[in-house]
């Protein structure tokens, strides 16, 4: 499943690297705790995060997530929106609590298999 | 922002400088650490343990240390990563080691770094680990990650 599917189905702003919304997605991880993200998550997972500053896209970067999406719509921090521009990192806003967009994202990355 | 990343590089050695305090440059060096072991053709894998544990190496210096060094080489066998750095040192590294022990203050822990994973990560991903700490000097460590090593 690609990142425009999931942006469409579930209604996020897309912040930052709309040429990557063809970019696939093959799983997802849902934390706050960076250390923990970068020893459990996986490249081509979509992170799930409250977490807004910039070190998130070091993170996303670094284990190659397909995507970072901020809950309860919280916005991006402005220097956290430039990186994400320079390193080509695609951040979405969503209206909905972690717990709720971990469920549907799930659910959707399911179906589909 | 001044030069918190120095790179100098000599055939198969490289060495970076990193800032105690600057949250803003965290994980520049272990994302160029990746790129250039990627462009070596490592294994996927030699290169995701070798980011996971310069990373958390790179972050202990941020949050904790005045100044510090990255430094690593590529050998044969393996990744060699030795990180220095000039801080508090720590007085009890056992303790240090065991997952969720954090001394971090409450700006590092919102920003969701403090968790008390670093070291253990770093002792988990490495094939070889050694730590050597020095209170109000500072600490050191040498971690090795083998090319051809067993997944984890």
């Amino acid at each position: 499943m690609d990142i425009k599917t999931i942006v469409e189905k579930l209604n996020l702003q897309l912040r930052s690297a709309a040429d990557r919304l063809n970019s696939s997605v093959t799983g997802g991880y849902t934390g706050d705790l960076l250390s923990d993200v970068m020893a459990n998550s996986h490249a081509g997972d979509i992170w799930i995060t409250r977490q807004v500053h910039q070190n998130i896209v070091a993170v996303a970067t670094l284990k190659e997530h397909a995507g970072i999406v901020l809950v309860n719509a919280c916005e991006p921090a402005k220097d956290t929106l430039e990186k994400a521009i320079a390193e080509n990192v695609p951040i979405m806003v969503s209206d909905l609590p972690a717990f709720e967009l971990s469920a549907r994202i799930f659910n959707l990355l399911r179906e589909k298999e | 922002m001044n030069l918190a990343v120095n790179a100098s590089e000599h055939s198969d050695k490289y060495s970076f400088e990193i800032e105690g305090g600057n949250f803003n440059a965290a994980g520049t060096v272990s994302t160029r650490l990746k790129s250039i072991l990627k462009q070596m053709g490592l294994p996927d894998d030699v290169v995701r343990k070798s980011a996971i544990v310069s990373y958390e190496a790179e972050i202990n210096i941020v949050s904790y240390a005045t100044k510090g060094t990255i430094q690593f080489s590529v050998n044969p066998e393996s990744v060699v990563i030795d990180v220095w750095d000039e801080g508090p040192g720590i007085p009890d590294i056992e303790l240090a080691m065991q997952p969720g022990y954090s001394t971090a203050n409450q700006q590092i822990r919102e920003m969701g770094f403090g968790a008390g994973m670093g070291l253990y990560n770093i002792k988990t991903y490495s094939d070889q680990f050694d730590i050597h700490s020095e209170v109000n000097k500072g600490t050191h460590l040498k971690m090795v990650i083998h090319r051809n090593s067993d997944k984890k």
